[in-house]
């Protein structure tokens, strides 16, 4: 694996890959130990679908992917907010609503417009080669900012998942850390999906945190061992990806569900 | 001194009335227990209380300088938490944040005042376990002491013996009349167990969509709306 990894970093469109994807793997390891608790996973997968007819729009408008996919997930983000709170739909039919319209619209753009089959997929499942140089650093700033702003929070959020009720009660404004966590959530969404796929982002939120509530029993600790099986796995999985030339965004969630399993399996042993 | 004031409160859903006709004063030191049958309208009123919902008509006025955020709460408990990986301690210092401003951190004040709760509410040592191995009155005791954190003037709290077997339920009541009494803060509890509200609190506000009954404890028993609930409960 070592080797492997030097190997990686000797090309720079894979140590870029490398660089941007660990830190989206810490994103979506820290915001997810908070929407799996709050039970809004769902809402990390309705994105990413809205993030790829966003995308898909602004490839054929000849903008920006991430410019365009930025705010429009972040819209999104609110919106289904709203609607996991306040509609008599139901959050989670809302959700399928709004994200299987997006895909569907996402699909028609392309193949009315460029028709060209492998941009499709690219967007589905991930491509490693996604990312130019403006990207990455576009990438690095706002995930380092992510990070900053939920560790800024970290005390407000824990408070917000726990108990909103009670932390509402007490004074403590719960609408602007949920549209915080949505915002959150939305950025590292639109900045893991070229990587991973709109189809297999929310496993890089969901997965670690699972593993990490099978073996912590603390919240400290939960995020702590989330985001160190996060970046593992990322890191695991891009090294196998390169070794047996598998598509990267399933090697990571593959090896996800590996640790997963492992992790079930260590706690029924020490039970 | 009077800290809240009800004056004819209606509240409600969406247009929809849940309770009317409220009047009634919570005066400093009080022990109010507010009863009724299900749907009665008891946990709309802890959310009017809380300033979570709006009354539709009439006023709740706080005084005495109390504010919104100096209520501690003790809601009901939610499955979400019942499985939360936590430690008592991150889940009682998240009770001070109140009164922690824009401050992101934790300072060393706060993980003391969560310390002394704890050991007010018996769970010393115990500050490091989790949450969600601890029995259902020890999760009780722990809400408490995070309520504890967040006030030191008034708590309110909803069924706080939901759920708990007789044993556990009459420690967890005797622990709240003493933090009425020793720690002279305003308590506010809603339940339906008739015989503790008769025992423990010095007010009672029976509710049924209305306001059946509001005064001292030892005149409801012979009040109408006692009489009404004990017709019924003969039958």
């Amino acid at each position: 694996m070592i080797h492997a990894l030097s190997d990686i970093i000797s090309y720079p469109f894979l140590l870029r890959a490398l660089v941007v994807g660990v830190l989206v793997a810490l994103c979506a390891a820290l915001l997810g130990v908070s929407l799996v608790l709050k039970r809004y996973s769902m809402i990390g997968d309705g994105l990413s679908h809205v993030g790829f007819g966003a995308m898909a729009v602004a490839a054929v408008l000849g903008a920006a992917p991430l410019a365009v996919a930025i705010p429009v997930c972040i819209v999104t983000a609110f919106l289904l907010l709203r609607i996991s709170e306040k509609s008599s739909m139901g959050g989670d039919a809302g959700i399928a609503v709004v994200s299987s319209g997006a895909l569907a619209v996402g699909v028609m753009v392309i193949s009315m417009t460029t028709g060209v089959n492998t941009d499709i997929y690219n967007y589905m499942f991930g491509s490693i080669l996604a990312l130019n140089n403006t990207d990455t650093v576009l990438c690095i700033l706002l995930s380092v900012i992510v990070i900053s702003v939920y560790l800024l929070f970290y005390n407000r959020i824990f408070a917000v998942t726990f108990d909103e009720t009670f932390a509402r009660a007490t004074g403590i404004r719960t609408n602007i850390y949920n549209m915080i966590l949505a915002i959150l959530t939305a950025v590292t969404v639109v900045l893991g999906m070229r990587m991973m796929g709109a189809l297999l982002i929310s496993s890089l939120i969901i997965f670690p945190s699972m593993t990490a509530m099978r073996l912590c029993r603390t919240y400290k600790s939960v995020i702590t061992v989330s985001a160190a099986v996060s970046v593992f796995c990322f890191v695991a999985g891009l090294v196998f990806s390169y070794s047996y030339a598998a598509p990267t965004g399933a090697s990571i969630v593959v090896v996800n569900i590996i640790v997963l399993i492992a992790s079930v399996i260590i706690k029924k042993i020490w039970r | 001194m009077a800290l809240i004031t009800c004056e004819d409160v209606v509240l409600g859903y969406d247009g929809e009335i849940v309770l009317t006709d409220i009047n009634f004063t919570i005066e400093s030191g009080d022990y109010l227990c507010v009863v009724g049958e299900n749907g009665a309208g008891k946990s709309t009123l802890i959310k009017g209380l809380l300033k979570l919902i709006n009354p539709m008509r009439g006023n709740i006025v706080m005084s005495d300088g109390l504010g919104v955020s100096e209520i501690g709460y003790l809601p009901q408990q939610t499955d979400i938490q019942r499985n939360f990986p936590a430690s008592i301690l991150e889940v009682v210092m998240s009770g001070t944040l109140n009164h922690m401003g824009a401050r992101p951190f934790y300072s060393r004040k706060e993980r003391m005042e969560a310390l002394d709760k704890i050991d007010l509410m018996g769970l010393g040592g115990l500050e490091r376990r989790c949450y969600q191995e601890l029995s259902g009155g020890q999760q009780q005791r722990v809400l408490l002491a995070r309520a504890l954190c967040a006030t030191s003037r008034m708590i309110l709290l909803d069924e706080p013996a939901a759920g708990l077997d007789p044993v556990v339920t009459a420690d967890l009541y005797d622990l709240i009349k003493r933090i009425n009494t020793e720690m002279k803060i305003t308590i506010v509890m809603v339940s339906h167990d008739m015989n503790a509200a008769l025992q423990y609190a010095s007010h009672i506000l029976h509710l049924s969509h209305t306001q059946l009954y509001f005064g001292k404890t030892s005149d409801y028993v012979s009040s109408d709306a006692a009489l009404i609930l004990r017709e019924r409960g003969t039958r």
